[in-house]
């Protein structure tokens, strides 16, 4: 993978995955490796996510690098008008590294295009955020053990959902069954369905949570977001279907952990965090690992 | 009516190319992608003839004028029934069939109003996932571009 960008999570194979996870898993054991000593990574964040942003800079200095950006489009040049493929060629000149986040989609893969040194994708609007993916699956691994025949539920915006898309390709992989759960208007949509059609992979839909999650080995949590409805008066109906809460685990598998890739608003219930099964708190901190992996294994430093 | 008095309504050429199906509605498309409006060949053509299987259709007769596999093949994107014939000496010596590329740049544009090549001074760049379906996804923003929502680059 050295001096490859990575932009999209089909750019990646399964063994690129087992790769990053190893190596995750390695750094979690021994996060400070000064590995990236002298060398500069720019994080380029055309718009604020403060919590990916702090997440890519805590890995970097804890490989011992530096780090150089700006945390959103208003503090840079490109109110002055600079086109992307100034500021991306310009900034490949200072850094060894570009991490980007952009509200335009497609805008990393150009970027990766005109760079002379490789791009991490940290979202690209609606489309991708790749290493979102991989602290996902490496959270999975690390709390099941293994990738393989586990039974995922994800619940909530599974229409507009980048995560949610990039998780279904990505575990593909490893023969999966899905229960997605969602309001009607936010289901997952047919190509993704058709896509595990192709590959012979099991779903099942429902509009509500159902007994069936006590079959879950992860449950996936994402938000539902008021913007997305019309009408008010079915957002507060649908917004109240999806919230979990912390009695609904007492039958669910003791090897069962909640998901969330945060931030939160109120569809996981805080009498929840309390409970061992509630994961995304470390989830969030295996971003981390994921992150120092990822940037080690592009710059060919492991 | 009778194939010959069609064949008439646009001026037979020595040699050349002529594209023949086309639906009129896409006459002006295939003109931009082939680039014919920066050619000094004669070029004749006709438009909202009488089809018998496709309502009305265009034809174009480029005298002179022989297409690269990979150059005629682009028109398959807006007039994918079109023929191609390859006219010597009046006579047509060769029948060109029209096929759909894997993958092709520019010509036409991401049906994504989000996506950077509608952003930025950027080239589509498409992979073609269904060709029956005619589904374009974009090398950029990963979205699909139908046959329905088609629009040619000017
Ligand atoms: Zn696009």
């Amino acid at each position: 993978m050295k001096n490859k960008s990575l932009i999209s999570i089909n750019d990646y194979s399964k063994e690129d995955y087992l790769k990053i996870l190893d190596l995750a898993e390695e750094f979690e054991n021994n996060s400070v490796q000064k590995i990236l000593e002298g060398k500069v990574v720019a994080t380029l964040f055309f718009e604020p996510s403060t919590r990916t942003r702090l997440s890519f800079e805590s890995a970097v200095n804890k490989l011992g690098g530096k780090v150089i950006g700006f945390t959103d489009a208003a503090s840079s040049s490109v109110q002055k008008g600079e086109t992307l493929k100034d500021t991306i060629m310009t900034v490949a000149n200072y850094s060894d590294l570009i991490v980007m986040r952009h509200p335009i989609e497609g805008s990393a893969r150009y970027a990766s295009e005109v760079s002379k040194v490789p791009v991490v994708n940290a979202g690209d609007g609606a489309n991708q955020h790749p290493t979102q993916t991989l602290l996902d699956l490496y959270s999975i691994k690390k709390t099941q053990g293994k990738l393989e025949n586990l039974n995922i539920f994800i619940v909530g915006d599974l229409k507009y959902g980048r995560t949610v898309h990039s998780l279904l390709i990505a575990m593909s992989h490893f023969n999966p069954t899905f229960n997605f759960i969602s309001p009607d208007f936010l289901k997952m949509p047919d190509e993704y369905k058709l896509f595990l059609d192709e590959k012979g992979i099991k779903y099942y839909e429902h509009s509500d949570f159902t007994k069936y999650i006590d079959q879950a080995d992860i449950v996936y949590m994402t938000r539902v977001q008021k913007e997305r409805f019309s009408d008010p008066i079915e957002y507060e109906k649908v917004k109240n279907v999806y919230i979990l809460k912390n009695k609904m685990l007492e039958n669910t598998k003791e090897n069962m952990r909640i998901l969330h890739p945060l931030p939160r608003v109120n569809e996981i219930n805080e009498d929840v965090d309390a409970n061992p099964k509630a994961y995304y708190f470390q989830q969030a901190e295996n971003g981390v690992y994921t992150r120092q992996a990822i940037i080690a294994s592009i710059l060919g430093l492991k | 009516m009778t194939k010959d008095t069609k064949e008439l309504r646009v001026s037979a050429i020595k040699n050349g190319t002529a594209i023949d199906h086309i639906p009129a509605d896409s006459l002006f498309n295939v003109i931009n992608i082939l680039g014919l409006d920066k050619i000094q060949n004669t070029i004749t053509f006709g438009t909202n003839l009488d089809s018998q299987t496709q309502g009305k259709k265009a034809i174009i007769k480029i005298s002179e004028k022989y297409f690269e596999k990979s150059e005629i093949n682009k028109i398959a994107l807006v007039a994918p029934n079109a023929k191609l014939n390859i006219i010597k000496d009046y006579e047509v010596v060769q029948k060109q069939i029209i096929e759909l590329p894997d993958s092709f740049q520019g010509i036409v544009k991401c049906v994504n109003p989000k996506c950077i090549t509608n952003v930025e001074n950027v080239k589509t760049k498409f992979t073609v996932v269904d060709k029956k379906e005619l589904k374009l996804k974009c090398h950029y923003c990963e979205k699909i571009t139908n046959k329905n929502n088609i629009e040619v680059v000017k």
